[in-house]
């Protein structure tokens, strides 16, 4: 519900990622920050939730 | 409706004067037209006091918490509309207060104006009100508007299907019609129809003239935690300044810790100074509770909210 939230107020969906990984999952840890790496870059940089100090 | 308050009156003398209760919690004229403010009458001949109308717009749920902290306390007899119902059904199931602890008097509830609505309509300040059944007659000094009820209706109370209190000990009148809605969330559609940045952009107007007073919460039955994350200094979760960052982590974070809980009362949008609609945030959670758990919160004693338990059956296509 939180991600359905932050994708209603407009936050692209694959900036947010739910994973349960236990502590022997080294291998799910890696592949799921690389699926996550890969999204992200493919979004590029974000600009929702940025506080901008130069203002 | 008007009809009710007589009864409201004779069920709170006669509970006070039982001993039964120490005190009923009810709504009481406001010190200008069309407002109410809530009230505590601890004696039958200050019964009086109360008033039942269409701008009761506030919780009376959220004066319980507050009040029976201390256990000391006798019992406390609310007047309740539906929601409020609800939400003192959710204080109980959150262990807030106790089911005995409360005496519930409940009130079919047929909506509140949208007073911003009505202010609408005059250029000046409005000095008179009167309802009469569906008809609403507004006077300022320049002149005099009669409109039908129906039309200046709050938005949650148009889309309401609970008007009636799920739990209650006696009832100030006969129970309304429910409403049944073909496309109860028609206004959240309309946001989700927008593209992600149209999105972005359309809560970034709805909260940029929030000031921060945080009404919204203090008026919300659901917020009685000791200490807010907005007030924490240690850590400090959010800013505190106007930051638009900051503003829109307190309205998406209040949101979501009302998550399986809001009732839709629209105490929120009714305390808000600046008009700001924040029942836009809550109100995608209430879909997805409804759409992904089935629930709507405050209708049953015995169920415990969906995020509260866990249930094999739950959706979990988002988590890998």
């Amino acid at each position: 519900m939180m991600g359905n939230l932050l994708e209603h107020m407009g936050v692209d969906r694959d900036r947010v990622h739910f994973s349960w990984i236990s502590s022997a999952e080294a291998t799910k840890f890696v592949d799921v920050v690389k699926e996550i790496s890969e999204k992200v870059r493919a979004l590029g940089p974000n600009k929702k939730f940025v506080k901008d100090y130069n203002k | 409706m008007d009809t009710c308050i007589e009864k409201i009156r004779a069920i709170g003398a006669d509970l006070l004067a039982k001993g039964t209760v120490e005190k009923v919690i009810g709504f009481a004229n406001g010190s200008i037209p069309m407002a109410t403010r809530p009230v505590a009458v601890t004696s039958p001949k200050d019964m009086d006091k109360l008033v039942f109308n269409c701008v009761c717009g506030l919780n009376l749920a959220n004066y319980v918490s507050k009040n029976s902290l201390s256990k000391k306390e006798g019992k406390i007899a609310v007047v309740a509309k539906g929601c409020d119902a609800r939400n003192l059904v959710t204080h109980i199931v959150e262990n807030q207060i106790s089911r005995d602890q409360i005496y519930i008097i409940g009130v079919p509830c047929t909506g509140m104006v949208d007073k911003r609505k009505i202010a609408a309509l005059f250029e000046d300040e409005i000095t008179g009100f009167e309802e009469d059944g569906d008809t609403l007659t507004i006077t300022s000094a320049s002149k005099t508007e009669t409109v039908k009820k129906a039309d200046v209706l709050r938005h949650n109370c148009g889309v309401c299907t609970h008007r009636n209190p799920p739990v209650y000990d006696v009832m100030a009148g006969d129970p309304v019609e429910e409403q049944t809605l073909d496309q109860p969330y028609e206004d959240v559609d309309q946001i989700a129809a927008m593209d992600p940045d149209a999105r972005w952009a359309y809560f970034e107007k709805l909260t940029q003239n929030c000031i921060r007073c945080y009404a919204c919460r203090n008026a919300c039955p659901l917020c009685y935690c000791p200490t807010c994350f907005v007030d924490e200094s240690g850590p400090q979760w959010v800013g505190k300044g106007q930051d638009e960052t900051d503003v829109t982590t307190f309205h998406f974070l209040r949101a979501f810790h009302c998550a399986g809980r809001c009732t839709d009362c629209g105490a929120c949008v009714e305390a808000c100074p600046m008009g700001i609609n924040v029942r836009d945030f809550t109100r995608k959670l209430n879909k997805d509770a409804l759409e992904l758990f089935g629930w709507e919160a405050g209708l049953d004693l015995d169920k415990r909210p969906p995020l509260d338990v866990y249930s094999p059956n739950d959706p979990n296509d988002f988590i890998k």
